[in-house]
């Protein structure tokens, strides 16, 4: 199941440039919540510091308190260990392109210690149904390559292999912008039915595709969180002038 | 600013909407004078009106449909596109009202001028200050403006009330006045239309400009909850 995400005081920065600037945010279980602003705002700097993806950056620093299900992630766990329970889907799907469809599954669970064939079959098989994939793969599971597969099928393989090692969040950057209207929709589908069992954190360009999926939705500018707020609110009646601005496309 | 395109859409579309304006309340204020002078040709003015307000309200509607469709708009924007919709509606159906007036104004020409106790002319003035009010408040885009209109309706409900209560009487006790009663009572009930009318429109104006819905909102409190109803 997932779990809360809660944000204190939360500050960023790639050298000297302080490019998150004392984020509070409480993000809820079990829901999708989207994050939107113009490029350079901040979102993706953030939802990295969400798995301690941003400090791989020797010239990155955070400061500031990360509670994933009550975890104090920056003081009470290592990085490996936050990245197990905490997925990451990139804008561009990443699959081992040398590697079956099955293995790309696999790959996290044998990198944890799982040997056990029945068991790796069975969850294999579990990630790539919640991934909408199973379908469309499950004959050439051993016998094609993640490359072989679609934009949108590679994508899915992606999230299956987020999803195999029983994550509680899942980090979506830009998940589909790089994808057609239908493999889209087929990823937003999937949100929508993800989001009863894991804390889904995604970022985006596309409002419209916030406006679907997400029911808490936060807007950022300059590296700050202007403001946070049912999706439904924000689209239809933000309170501050720069959100109302931005997604109405009157700057950005 | 971005999306110049856009909003210069939205600025059309908005000129669009004040040219229905106008003809829709011309033709109210034409049909409460045919009513005053008994003036036939102001009434095929008014019908000519209904006609061309019909054709805008499609070309209006077109227009905020296409901007829906392939600008996606948001908030401040999405509001008032929605209510464009809705204002739209509310005075193709003030054109409406106008030539029903008109077409009561009509069938009193053969019938003997009777003194009735109702003040069409006065229910007439509120009805159309309503509208031009609201109007005035959707092109300002001012939501106080608006809120000051949404009383005045009680004024013209209890009008007509008061207008049917003794018109009725009239058709009751005076049954050879019974026709030009019948047709007071059919103005007073279009201009009471009317005011609602204006209402609606005063609400959709607080709606784009403060994303408030102030609709139904007194008797909302006692309202069954639709969702449980059997």
């Amino acid at each position: 199941m997932g779990v809360s995400i809660e944000v204190a005081n939360l500050n960023a920065w790639y050298g000297t440039n302080h490019t998150l600037q004392d984020i509070d945010l409480n993000i809820p279980a079990n829901h999708a919540t989207a994050l939107i602003g113009p490029s350079g705002c901040g979102k993706s700097t953030f939802v990295r510091c969400l798995n301690r993806m941003h400090e791989t950056n020797p010239i990155a620093r955070v400061t500031g308190t990360v509670l994933i299900g009550g975890l104090d992630i920056y003081a009470d766990a290592k990085p490996v260990e936050i990245r197990r329970r905490v997925g990451m889907v990139f804008q561009r799907p990443n699959p081992f392109p040398t590697m079956s469809i099955y293995d790309n599954v696999a790959a996290g669970l044998k990198l944890n210690g799982y040997s056990n064939h029945h068991v790796l079959d069975e969850i294999v098989e579990k990630s790539l149904k919640n991934s909408a994939l199973w379908e469309e793969v499950k004959d050439d599971l051993k016998k094609k390559s993640g490359a072989s597969l679609s934009g949108g099928q590679q994508q899915r393989l992606c999230i299956a292999r987020a999803l195999a090692v029983d994550p509680e969040v899942l980090l979506m950057d830009e998940p589909a912008s790089a994808l057609d209207p239908v493999s889209t929709s087929k990823i937003e589908d999937l949100i929508f039915q993800l989001k009863s069992q894991y804390t889904i954190v995604i970022v985006t360009h596309n409002m419209q595709q916030a406006a679907r999926v997400a029911e808490k939705t936060g807007f950022f500018l300059n590296g700050r969180m202007v403001e946070f707020d049912s999706t439904h609110k924000i689209f239809t009646n933000p309170s501050d002038k720069r959100t109302e601005d931005y997604i109405t496309g009157r700057f950005g | 600013m971005t999306r110049i395109r856009f909003q210069q859409s939205l600025e059309e579309l908005k000129e669009q909407l004040l040219v229905m304006a106008g003809l829709a309340e011309q033709s109210i204020q034409r049909a409460i004078e045919a009513y005053r002078v008994r003036d036939l040709s102001i009434c095929d003015l008014v019908n000519r009106s209904e006609l061309a307000i019909n054709r805008l309200e499609r070309e209006i509607d077109q227009a905020a449909l296409d901007l829906l469709a392939m600008e996606q708009p948001m908030a401040i924007d999405l509001r008032f596109i929605l209510s464009v919709i809705k204002i739209n509606a509310d005075l193709e159906r003030v054109g409406d009202a106008a030539k029903s007036i008109s077409d009561r104004v009509r069938s009193m020409e053969q019938m003997p001028q009777a003194d009735l106790p109702v003040d069409i002319p006065r229910m007439a003035e509120l009805a159309t200050e309503m509208v031009r009010k609201s109007l005035q408040s959707f092109i300002e885009g001012d939501a106080e403006l608006a809120r000051s209109i949404l009383t005045m309706d009680d004024a013209v409900d209890a009008m007509n009330r008061a207008a049917y209560k003794a018109l009725t009487k009239v058709m009751e006790e005076q049954s050879h006045l019974a026709p030009q009663a019948l047709n007071a009572l059919m103005i007073s009930r279009a201009l009471e239309r009317v005011a609602d009318h204006a209402t609606n429109i005063a609400e959709d104006v607080i709606f784009w400009v403060q994303g408030a819905d102030v609709r139904h909102h007194k008797s909302l409190k006692t309202a069954p909850d639709p969702h449980t109803m059997e």
